[in-house]
């Protein structure tokens, strides 16, 4: 039998969706884009991409009841989620952008200003190469040294089992965790060439492998 | 030690990508297709599209080109040119623009500043300014395409744009345009130690000795150009290789990085040894490919 895969790019207004999407284009996936309560319950992965402010992200998910059924199906029914930037905070606890404000929770950890040095301007703007923790799934077959683009203000703490990646020009800077079958991504994948699109891949064949494993047997 | 950027602008006029020298005299260059291709293969680190007919003719921002940018780069592109409100920033945003660009809607109304970094981040608001300095070495903001004096000072005017909620600030030294005789170092060095927020400088570069004296000798984050990068090919990573062999942290992700390139006086790559090229006719080079 054929399985089709579902990927959901989810539409909740401040993503840079188009970026995503030509990407996906790029790489021959088939995806949807959509806040639907059918489409998510018929997904099988997610990409919460993201270019805004924390709150005005966590208000939209809340005012589309996205937050109780993507919920639902990542942590109960463990579908895959890939969170980009602004995605990828909003999986944390809570952050400090613009006044007090709770996330998702669903990898422990807070969102908090990244702090002005003599060598680090804010917003971090730019180009990084990576000092990658977790190799697997997401940063296989990874060139030596690729470089990765990041435009952030705020910083992703959180404890180091989650971590899959640092920025190695600034090692204060976490640039990828994953728990589990839920991966953050702080810079843009969409945006950064050809390391960037394998990164989607990995997180896309990851998906179907993942899912393929948990498939009972009933189903087929 | 972060990376320096090195970031292409394309200017948008009737359609087509053109140069432009003083603000003044236009040359087309090509299609926004072939620009944002040829960029994406030579390791550009960035792309600026400004749609300069769009405030004067009173029109909204070209969507359609920001569009045709972003399938055709897998880059960060900034749109800039007739944004005007939060609407404007939120279309350009979904067309595919991943920072925007405003300029005369940022000096009449600094308020939008707020409003945009307020609901796309901060990082999302690049506030660009025209300099220009007079004869008598005095720097002033200009407006409607560098033609109309503000009264503003520069530094005054950076300052009062970060505290808005500028992002990054792209700093277009107007007296420089076209000129290729390198950065208004001076003024980027003024308005990057004046304000803490990543400053972009543009306007003179025609040799890659012109990036260097800018990223040596000032703090800016980013050194952008338009016509310097046109109808060379490869410009972005030779530009690279330059700075790389002189101690500047850049990006190196192209098959070729120049790494034992030498240049002429022009700043063009010079052409290698005999004994070099013969060991390459041996060396078999593999594309990263998908």
């Amino acid at each position: 039998m054929k399985m089709k895969r579902r990927i959901v790019i989810i539409d909740y207004e401040v993503g840079n969706h188009q970026s995503v999407i030509n990407a996906l284009e790029a790489l021959h996936y088939d995806f949807l884009v959509s806040c639907k309560a059918a489409d998510i319950l018929a997904a099988d992965a997610f990409i919460l991409p993201g270019v805004g402010a924390f709150h005005e992200a966590m208000r939209n998910l809340k005012s589309r009841g996205l937050i109780s059924l993507l919920g639902h199906e990542v942590l109960e029914k463990r579908k895959p989620i890939l969170g980009i930037c602004v995605g990828m905070q909003v999986l944390a606890g809570s952050s400090t952008e613009d006044g007090f404000h709770q996330g998702l929770g669903w990898i422990p950890g807070k969102v908090v200003k990244l702090q002005e040095t003599r060598s680090r301007k804010v917003p971090h703007v730019g180009w990084s190469d990576l000092e990658i923790v977790k190799p697997g799934p997401l940063f296989r077959g990874m060139r030596e040294r690729a470089n990765f683009y990041f435009d952030h203000s705020y910083n992703f703490e959180c404890g180091r089992e989650f971590v899959a990646a640092n920025c190695r020009d600034d090692s204060m800077i976490t640039a990828a965790v994953q728990k589990d079958h839920i991966f953050g991504l702080q810079f843009h994948p969409e945006k950064s060439q050809i390391a960037g699109l394998k990164v989607l891949r990995n997180y896309l064949q990851f998906a179907r492998d993942y899912n393929a494993r948990r498939a009972v047997p009933a189903d087929v | 030690m972060f990376k320096k950027r090195i970031i292409a602008v394309l200017i948008l006029k009737g359609g087509r990508i053109v140069q432009s020298v003083g603000f003044r005299r236009y040359l087309p260059v090509g299609t926004i297709e072939v620009c944002a291709q040829s960029l994406n293969r030579w390791g550009i680190d960035e792309i600026i599209l400004l749609d300069i007919e769009a405030t004067s003719q009173g029109r909204k921002p070209d969507l359609n080109a920001v569009r045709a940018l972003s399938r055709n780069c897998f880059v960060p592109i900034t749109a800039g040119g007739g944004i005007s409100d939060l609407n404007d920033i939120t279309r350009a945003i979904h067309s595919g623009a991943d920072k925007i660009c405003i300029n005369r809607a940022a000096l009449d109304r600094p308020e939008l500043i707020r409003e945009g970094a307020k609901a796309f981040g901060k990082q999302c608001l690049v506030v660009a300014m025209d300099v220009f300095r007079g004869v008598n070495g005095k720097t002033e903001v200009m407006t409607g395409n560098g033609r109309a004096g503000t009264g503003k000072d520069p530094v005054r005017w950076a300052k009062e744009a970060e505290e808005c909620g500028a992002g990054e600030l792209l700093v277009q030294a107007v007296h420089r345009d076209g000129a290729k005789q390198g950065y208004d170092v001076a003024l980027l060095k003024e308005i990057a130690q004046a304000v803490s927020i990543p400053v972009i400088g543009l306007g003179g570069a025609g040799h890659p000795a012109h990036f260097l004296e800018a990223f040596t000798q000032t703090e800016i984050c980013a050194a952008a150009a338009g016509n310097y990068f046109h109808f060379t090919e490869h410009s972005p990573v030779v530009t690279k290789a330059y700075l790389a062999q002189h101690g500047v942290n850049v990006r190196m992700d192209t098959e070729n990085t120049y790494a034992e390139a030498s240049f002429d006086e022009q700043g063009r790559v010079a052409k290698y040894p005999s004994e070099y090229l013969q060991r390459l006719r041996f060396i078999k080079v593999h594309e990263e490919k998908l």
